[in-house]
């Protein structure tokens, strides 16, 4: 099937397997190997990008139904300096081996775009949907937090 | 200089990480990123049976399939794809049988693999492997450790069900029963575990005229290469493996695993590039797990709480086969269950024990979280027994702080430590003794939510590991590392290290030591780490031992590059070493300060090469491999509160504290973070990881959704502290953090749960405590249905 997608600011026509997920079409097809798949079953969060400006797990969306969308990776945010959230992950230690990361950072852009002054429960129950194995997580609350009262914060 | 300009340290310093700018934009370089030109992908057919013969594999229909190379079943691997090694025989007459990468004629767990397509792209492969026709002859599963024991039991090899059975034994263990006013025996069971590291295993490989190239997401790639040359047969000198970007590894990438030495042959055998790339619900079943053991533990005391004797009984469950380090893992903690605690006599035994389920191996802490959960919840039933506080019999018995060093029972000799110190810090943090007065006042007979305060004063050996230690416990390789220095001619600095991080943070700590060693910025280093080829030597990541290890060979090459440029300086000053001193990153004459040489001027005056001494070489690089006479000897003092609601069996987590002391400190936010995520994983085994098995041997938990890794809604937020009791055993003082807070946090948490239900008559609720057992428990203490 043929679709145009918008990834990062770049607009892809392609002909697609009904089947192929957006997180393999993102990563082998439109070489953005920023988003990592984590699990097979949406429970990690790892794939997690913003299509059209809302958080999706990207290993739960089918490329044909991203067709007409725009796509935000980690690779695409911030429009070429670091988004809060970036720097707020790197000042706090919110990553250590990283795998995470960039579905964690995609998931906390619709946390605040949500709710722009989180709590730290809220930040916590925001986050729920995307696992660490590293962190324990206390640093990337932190970071969120900390992002959280910066202005600047939006997708 | 004077001493107000002596640059500031960089040990210590709380720097934000080098490593980041990759990770937090997506500039990464994972395993499953990598392309080549005609690359292939590789998918498995594993075993649904725990226990089976393979009677038929066709594999004529996905060799028709579009977009397949080629198709293979074990049968086409049994001459060449040798035994998947273990580097541990821990007895002369351990069972060790033959582990095939890919099974030819019986499957012994339900994932094994079976036969393997290599296809055009991933979902061609994946549409194949659903082509293959296995047909099996199941057998008998032996799901069962205590079954599996007994001579009536199905067999998992022809050899029988115990691998082996390991002894230590130190001082009279009859005579401290006998008599002893006190004695306690109680049988745990760590459950079965999984790491999940986030980034699931990945392998490329290439075979181009006879050599090959293998990145894996793996922690050790030297070991790696070695091992795979043993195994196949492949000169060593022909093979490189690099470790790229890793996402995690807790002990799980700590192996040499059947994909891998597939992934070899595969290339080889195809002449493409090969990739392979596990799913979650692959990984569950196929990655190795952790834990697994049922510890019988006794304790014989005198009535004041002083503690005479431990005696351990442990069965631990290999799985259906020895991998790397399978049979070692329990003997890491034979020398820990006698923990900070002094004793007259001491006796562990381990009997390993075969089943058909995925085999088990290090899992982070590998043998010390087991040993000091288990000696960390006797010590309270001990307290409570004697009606006496949980830190009073602790103190009565643990090592004073100036008893060190300190040989234990078990044989180690325990440099430095100060439990004393730690355990007065972390109770004024918790506020201790406010919280056992309100659990007094709270916890009456008909409260509903019950507050427990749960006790942990671990300790820990780590830094592995000195070689003729690893040597007598008849492990094949040595505890080493390995350090580079490359000066390079503008007075930067390449470092180049042979332990392979994989998230704890190398590329910045090493450039802190590496700066104060050396007196250049901490910008103008740059730490190489994780490929064979351009670290040649190394012994890799795991045991807490990066640091300790592989920081103090750092250390010694730095000196020598400092000596080699004190010699050239001399020349460039004309005059003799011996006038010269080092501050500052500068040799200068003494008394003199102005009259002196910038190791960046030294390093081009070595490239140049033009006025150097008579017989000095023209290069100011070095290297150093060290070797550690000891491990060391991390210890801290968890403090853990808990609300369990005793009618639905709730367990809240209330305020957790964590006092740690890891010696000397590189960076303090590394290191929380290191403690951070090791407690959330011990809190995880305590409260909801298991990896649980149907009664014909099929794993259950094979996906996130069943196998419980905590998310951010389910951690409490951790207070931690630090005491610095500095390592007398290497020249930086560390210690080694990496697996400090999953040792100390599981027997924090189980024992606060009991703290807060033990007056009902519980005495103990088997991991994970999740409400249902916590319920179970309840109810069976109160004399009602289990």
């Amino acid at each position: 099937m043929k679709i145009t997608v918008n990834v990062d600011d770049v607009r892809y026509d392609d002909d697609v397997e009904p089947r192929l997920l957006l997180v393999h079409y993102l990563r082998e097809q439109a070489g953005r190997t920023g988003t990592p798949i984590g699990c097979d079953t949406s429970n990690c969060g790892a794939c997690t990008v913003l299509m059209n400006g809302v958080s999706v797990k990207s290993c739960s969306v089918l490329a044909v139904q991203a067709d007409g969308a725009e796509i935000t990776t980690i690779q695409g945010l911030g429009n070429g300096t670091a988004h809060p959230l970036q720097d707020a992950f790197h000042e706090e230690h919110a990553l250590q081996c990283g795998y995470c990361t960039p579905g964690m950072i995609m998931a906390a852009v619709d946390l605040l775009r949500d709710n722009p002054n989180p709590t730290e429960q809220e930040v916590r129950d925001g986050l729920e949907g995307n696992l660490c194995r590293c962190t324990g997580y206390q640093n990337i609350v932190r970071a969120v937090l900390k992002a959280a009262g910066r202005a600047e914060v939006t997708a | 200089m004077t001493t107000a300009e002596t640059a500031a340290r960089e040990v210590g310093r709380a720097r934000a990480r080098k490593e980041d700018a990759r990770l937090i934009t997506g500039q990464t370089n994972w395993t499953d990123n990598i392309t080549l030109p005609g690359l292939t992908y590789v998918a498995f057919v594993r075993s649904p049976y725990a226990h089976a013969r393979i009677t038929g594999v066709d594999l004529s229909a996905a060799r028709e399939a579009s977009g397949v190379i080629a198709v293979f079943s074990g049968a086409d691997f049994a001459a060449e794809q040798g035994s998947l090694p273990c580097a541990w025989p821990v007895t002369e007459d351990i069972v060790l049988p033959d582990h095939p990468a890919m099974a030819v004629d019986t499957v012994r767990y339900a994932g094994e693999i079976v036969a393997a397509v290599v296809a055009r792209d991933r979902y061609a492969a994946a549409d194949a492997v659903e082509l293959i026709d296995v047909s099996y002859e199941p057998l008998e599963p032996v799901l069962d450790m205590e079954a599996a024991v007994r001579p009536d039991s199905p067999k998992v090899h022809e050899a029988g069900n115990k691998s082996y059975t390991w002894t230590l034994a130190n001082g009279d263990m009859d005579a401290a029963f006998r008599d002893a006013p006190v004695v306690l025996e109680r049988t745990y069971r760590q459950q079965r575990l999984i790491a999940e590291a986030m980034e699931p295993r990945a392998v490329v490989c290439t075979a181009v005229g006879g050599e090959y190239t293998m990145w894996s997401s793996t922690q050790i790639p030297h070991i790696l290469k070695l091992m795979l040359a043993l195994v196949t047969g492949i000169p060593e000198q022909q093979i490189r493996v690099i470790a790229p970007d890793v996402g995690g590894g807790f002990g799980s990438k700590l192996q040499v695993t059947a994909e891998e030495v597939l992934a070899l042959l595969l290339a080889r055998k195809l002449g493409r590039p090969v990739k392979w790339t596990e799913s979650r619900s692959e990984g569950n079943v196929a990655v190795h797990h952790g834990r697994d053991q049922i510890q019988r533990i006794r304790i014989a005391a005198e009535s004041d709480g002083r503690l005479r004797a431990l005696d351990v009984d442990l069965l631990a469950d290999m799985g259906a086969y020895l991998m790397l380090v399978t049979p070692g893992v329990p003997l890491l903690g034979a020398f820990m269950f006698n923990a900070i605690y002094k004793m007259d006599a001491y006796r562990f035994n381990c009997t390993g024990v075969f089943t058909t389920k995925t085999p088990t191996d290090a899992y982070r802490g590998a043998g010390r979280p087991e040993a000091t959960y288990a000696i960390e919840h006797i010590m309270d039933d001990l307290a409570a027994e004697l009606g006496m506080d949980p830190l009073e019999v602790r103190e009565l018995n643990w090592i004073k702080h100036e008893e060190f060093p300190y040989t234990t029972i078990a044989g180690l000799t325990y440099d430095s430590g100060n439990y004393e110190a730690a355990t007065a810090a972390a109770k004024e943090l918790f506020r201790y003794e406010e919280l056992r007065t309100e659990q007094s006042a709270r916890n009456g007979d008909s409260a509903q939510v019950r507050l427990g305060i749960g006790v942990s004063t671990f300790t820990e050996m780590c830094g592995l590991a000195p070689s003729r230690v690893l040597g007598s416990l008849r492990y094949a390789a040595g505890g080493w590392e390995n350090a580079s220095i490359r000066m390079l001619p503008t007075g930067k600095v390449e470092v180049v290290t042979g332990s392979s991080a994989h998230g704890q943070g190398h590329e910045t700590a090493w450039s802190q030591i590496v700066a104060d060693e050396l007196g250049v910025p901490f910008e103008d280093i740059r730490v190489l780490h994780g490929d064979t080829q351009v670290s040649p030597r190394g012994m890799d990541t795991y045991g807490s031992r990066s640091l300790v290890v592989g920081g103090t060979a750092l250390v010694v090459a730095c000196g020598k590059v400092r000596e080699k440029a004190r010699i050239i300086a001399a020349g460039l000053l004309e005059v003799s070493p011996e006038d010269l001193e080092w501050a500052d990153g500068r040799w200068s004459v003494r008394g003199d300060p102005d009259q002196g040489k910038a190791i960046g001027e030294i390093a081009f005056a070595a490239f140049a090469a033009h006025d150097l001494p008579d017989g000095v070489e023209p290069s100011l690089d070095s290297d150093a491999t060290y070797d550690p006479d000891n491990f060391s000897f991390p210890h801290g003092t968890h403090l853990c509160a808990v609300e369990v609601d005793t009618e639905t069996g709730w367990v809240q987590i209330r305020s957790y504290v964590a006092v740690d002391d890891v010696g000397v400190v590189v960076n303090p936010q590394i290191v929380e973070g290191q403690v951070h995520g090791g407690i959330a994983q011990g809190i995880a085994q305590a409260l909801y990881e298991e990896a649980a098995y149907d009664s014909s041997g099929n794993l259950i938990t094979t996906t996130l959704a069943d196998y419980l890794v905590p998310s951010a809604a389910d951690l409490p937020s951790i207070t931690t502290a630090r005491t610095t009791t500095p390592s007398t055993l290497n020249p930086l003082g560390v210690k080694g953090v990496g697996e400090a807070g999953t040792i100390a946090s599981t027997p924090a948490v189980v024992n606060a749960i009991v703290d807060a239900l033990r007056p009902l008559g519980v005495t103990d609720v088997p991991m994970p405590c999740t409400p249902e057992r916590v319920w179970r428990a309840i109810q069976e203490a109160r004399g009602g249905a289990r």
